[in-house]
């Protein structure tokens, strides 16, 4: 079953056309990955799909409801989390408190009850922390529970965005690039995680340009280019698509192989 | 609450100091204007030291209270204590109101706005004279009483506004420990984030914009007893600047360091009375040496110096051992 369903969805800014007429579906429990080149508009791609930018045609619908109009909050209201390529970390803030907002959602406590400090404050209180230190955990990431969050180097601040949206509880979890600037070391722990989180049940809709990672972690890749769909398929059968070939190395598709 | 731990520091001096220093003017009347101030710097630091939305126009919102309750108690003799209610919830109107539209902007626009609306409150303070008094202000407002205790002393003046204080202060830090303060923080840190995580970045703002505005109107409906006069001179736009450089002096995002750069900024004109004609120069000085040297603000600073020197000794003691 697909838990999310892209129907022809177009968007263009001031003329330039950066996706246009795209269709895909993400089936439930997998990882989905989605390549292309440079501005080929898997960002754009991204930002749609979580509320951010709204297509200017066509349908998203998340677990049977449409989302194309929703509020980024209300889409995470949904069940759809997400890391971002550039981080988006809460650098005023502890690494632990980081991942607490993440769990912001499965909480209810309004502000008056907060300012008051009312019995039920302190218990959802003590659940958002346990959330967050399972979140961390899953991650790796115990020993930095305490330390701030601009202290500490990106390839950890990577992982701690990821423990910031897995704090939330989602179905689906959107990851822009995770393994950009990622050492080797790094990144192979970085593919571990993403397989520790697909068999956690969570599906995953991967954005990537390490060929290596994406190749090894997906279960279905959708190539795009210049905003349409180039290829979809399993890994082994985007390797052998004389398309994605010539989009990817350019030239002639027999010297590309 | 481990978080807690420096308020009940503070509500320990609180009550010795008029104890320690009976009668003194530095601490009931001074004092009190400085807790006065320092629930205003609370208020603000919470939409500006912690959500990150400056407002250049706190003290209209100040006004409002002050001129409310002076209003309904002068004129239509309404009893202190609703006309303090009745403020509240005017000016949580006017705050809820002007919230969505002004808190889509950002930067610079967002502090030229705010300092739209705190002139714009002034101005219709001065100007509709019938009802405020105009630029005389209004006089003749009644005391506070609390079941035949009335508030007719600089003493008892503290306590009200010194308790006052404190709550705003409990409320301001239980806040800030919570789901709801999380989400504040999360709003400065990084928006698009916060709303990814399902914060309704909105609504937030405007509920700490409320919020802020209701902690200054009944500061204000405080004022306005206290004094039993209120002018609109006091609800300047000069007042809204020197209620930013509070918070900033003290430290953005630190309920202490708010209620430091308070007293700070209220004593130091006190103190600076010596130097006569030099007063606003050394004071200006002052302010400006400070920002150089402890850019996050004095509180804040210092912390991080003290916990530097600690971490330095235990460092020479262990390696000593």
């Amino acid at each position: 079953m697909a838990l999310l369903r892209i129907d022809s969805i177009s968007k263009s800014f001031g003329g330039v056309t950066a996706i246009a007429d795209l269709s895909f579906d993400v089936p439930e429990g997998k990882v989905y990955a989605v390549i292309g080149p440079n501005g080929a508009g898997k960002t754009t791609l991204f930002n749609m799909l979580c509320g951010i930018y709204t297509p200017d045609e066509g349908s998203i619908r998340f677990r049977e409801s449409e989302i194309v109009t929703l509020p980024p909050h209300q889409v995470a209201a949904l069940g759809v989390s997400r890391t971002f390529q550039n981080l988006q970390m809460f650098f005023n803030m502890s690494v632990l408190d980081n991942v607490k907002v993440g769990a912001h959602l499965r909480s209810r406590t309004p502000l008056w009850s907060a300012a008051l400090r009312l019995p039920q404050t302190r218990h959802e209180e003590r659940q958002a922390d346990n959330w967050a230190r399972e979140a961390l955990s899953f991650c790796g990431l115990e020993e930095y529970l305490r330390s701030e969050a601009d202290a500490l180097p990106y390839g950890v601040l990577k992982r701690v965005e990821i423990a910031r949206a897995l704090a939330a509880a989602p179905k689906l979890l959107l990851m822009d690039e995770p393994a950009a600037g990622l050492n080797d070391t790094e990144t192979k722990e970085m593919r571990a995680l993403i397989r520790r989180i697909s068999e956690s049940g969570i599906t995953v809709l991967l954005v990537e340009h390490n060929m290596g990672l994406v190749m090894d972690v997906s279960d279905r890749i959708l190539v795009i280019d210049y905003g349409s769909r180039l290829a979809e398929g399993t890994p082994k059968q985007i390797q052998n698509d004389p398309a994605v070939i010539q989009a990817y190395l350019g030239g002639e598709v027999q010297y590309a192989i | 609450m481990s978080y807690l731990r420096g308020f009940y520091l503070l509500l320990a001096v609180a009550l010795l100091l008029p104890i320690a220093f009976p009668g003194s003017y530095y601490v009931t009347v001074v004092g009190v204007t400085a807790a006065l101030n320092a629930i205003l710097a609370v208020s603000l630091n919470l939409l500006m030291g912690y959500a990150g939305q400056i407002s250049l126009g706190h003290a209209g919102f100040f006004g409002v209270g002050a001129y409310a309750s002076a209003i309904l108690t002068t004129r239509y003799g309404w009893n202190p204590w609703p006309a303090i209610v009745a403020g509240m919830a005017a000016t949580g109107v006017i705050a809820f109101t002007l919230a969505r539209p002004i808190l889509r902007l950002k930067g610079h626009y967002l502090a030229m706005a705010t300092l739209g609306m705190g002139i714009i409150i002034n101005i219709v303070l001065v100007q509709a004279g019938s009802f405020t008094g105009g630029p005389d202000g209004l006089g003749g407002i009644p005391t506070l009483s609390l079941f035949g205790w009335r508030v007719n002393s600089d003493l008892r003046w503290y306590i009200v506004i010194v308790s006052v204080l404190l709550v705003v202060v409990w409320i301001s830090l239980n806040i800030i420990n919570s789901r709801s303060g999380r989400a504040l923080r999360a709003l400065h840190g990084s928006e698009v984030a916060a709303e990814m995580m399902g914060i309704d970045t909105g609504a937030t703002k405007t509920q700490v914009f409320v919020l802020a505005a209701l902690i200054a109107s009944l500061a204000g409906s405080l004022f306005a007893y206290q004094q039993a006069f209120v002018s609109p001179d006091s609800f300047s736009f000069f007042f809204s600047i020197e209620l930013v450089t509070m918070v900033v002096l003290g430290g953005m995002a630190s309920t202490y360091g708010a209620i430091l750069g308070a007293v700070i900024l209220t004593f130091l004109p006190e103190l600076l009375v010596v130097f006569e004609d030099y007063e606003v120069m050394i004071f200006g000085a002052i302010l400006m040496l400070m920002m150089i040297f402890l850019p996050q603000g004095l509180f804040v600073g210092l912390q991080g110096l003290v916990r530097r020197v600690l971490r330095a000794k235990q460092g020479s003691e262990r390696g000593a051992a």
